[in-house]
């Protein structure tokens, strides 16, 4: 599976105004080129931190769906957030973690989950127990689907190519952050 | 009248100033008020596994129009550099922390000496809003203060408790 095809297929479900955090590098990159939509957050730094940021939007806003997009290298960074929206248990909190198996923005470096570990599996040590490995494109839609259905939170797991993002995020921090804010500020469906 | 201790004054400001939300990594200064923010059903309190999550958190919430603060002790504080310099101060996100000094006036622990001497030179490198309170007296004021700034100006601000507030009987 593809990330920037993977993105598409995700926002292109997103039709009530849905909190999308994209996590550093390319996993907002692709995001980014996936097309504008205010409630998309992009984290230009602080790896490791989409998974913490969406919670707390998720928790502020226990009525909008939320989305934290991440990278493997950068889940395995804050391992202990998993544990964390476990215990909390948002019912509108849902992660998509693209797994490539590397650190590709500095040089495609192997990560950790190109030997041993499991990061669905780890989510479900955490207790996070709707955690899943999307076989296919398909299947990604159904998890997708089942997410913006159900009482999460959900993690989802998609293994995929070592293909370069299809964008570069536009680097204006204060600008993200005051077109999120007032997206999520705004009322009505 | 008595005055209130230190944990309630700050509760005080918190709810004051709405502040609904509170992080915090576990620090035995800070218990009292850890416990206090547990037992009032005003504050949502969560306790993550690390400083950095805490910020994200509070970040994320601040953007979706909940306040909330952090609380920690000063090695918790050492481990935030990288989240305040790509997050927080970028995004101009008005993080509160409140920030327990450990490691001096009478600290036993070598290592919270040594990074408690990293914290304000990181603060100053970032421009950070910072003051140390050292007296009951000026803790409503000087909380009340900082946190009404810090949203006014859409700016994170480092309220640190001194040993002189926390630990010093008078």
């Amino acid at each position: 599976m593809n990330r920037f095809d993977l993105t598409r297929r995700l926002v292109a479900k997103l039709e009530h105004r849905e909190a999308v955090i994209g996590g550093i590098g390319n996993t907002n990159f692709d995001l980014w080129a996936a097309g504008p939509r205010p409630e998309n957050f992009y984290m230009l730094g602080s790896m490791g931190l989409a998974v913490p940021i969406a919670l707390g939007v998720a928790l502020a806003q226990p009525e909008r769906r939320v989305f934290a997009l991440e990278g493997d290298g950068s889940l395995l960074m804050q391992l202990g957030s998993l544990g964390t929206v476990a215990s909390l248990a948002p019912k509108n909190l849902a992660i998509v973690v693209f797994d490539n198996a590397m650190y590709q923005i500095t040089g495609s470096q192997k990560s950790l989950t190109a030997s041993s570990v499991d990061l669905v599996a780890m989510a479900k040590g955490a207790g996070l127990a709707q955690s899943e490995w999307a076989r296919d494109e398909a299947h990604f839609e159904s998890l997708v689907e089942r997410a913006l259905a159900g009482a999460g939170p959900w993690l989802i797991g998609a293994r995929i190519d070592g293909d370069k993002p299809a964008g570069v995020t536009e680097r204006d921090a204060a600008k993200i952050r005051g077109r999120f804010m007032a997206a999520l500020a705004a009322k009505g469906d | 009248m008595q005055q209130p201790a230190w944990h309630e004054r700050i509760v005080e400001v918190l709810k004051a100033n709405q502040v609904r939300l509170v992080t915090y990594i576990p620090d035995n200064v800070l218990s009292p008020l850890i416990q206090a923010v547990h037992a009032d059903s005003f504050f949502t309190p969560i306790c993550p596994a690390r400083e950095e999550e805490a910020v994200g958190i509070v970040a994320g919430a601040y953007m979706a129009g909940l306040r909330g603060v952090t609380l920690m002790q000063t090695s918790g504080f050492a481990t935030l550099p990288n989240a305040l310099a790509s997050l927080v101060v970028p995004y101009q996100i008005p993080l509160l922390m409140v920030i327990s000094e450990r490691g001096t006036l009478g600290d036993h622990q070598l290592g919270q000496a040594i990074v408690c001497r990293t914290m304000r030179p990181v603060l100053q490198a970032l421009g950070i809003e910072h003051f140390a309170v050292e007296r009951l007296e000026d803790l409503g004021f000087v909380a009340d203060g900082m946190i009404r700034q810090a949203y006014a100006t859409q700016a994170p601000a480092a309220l640190i408790l001194s040993p002189l507030l926390t630990k010093k009987r008078s």
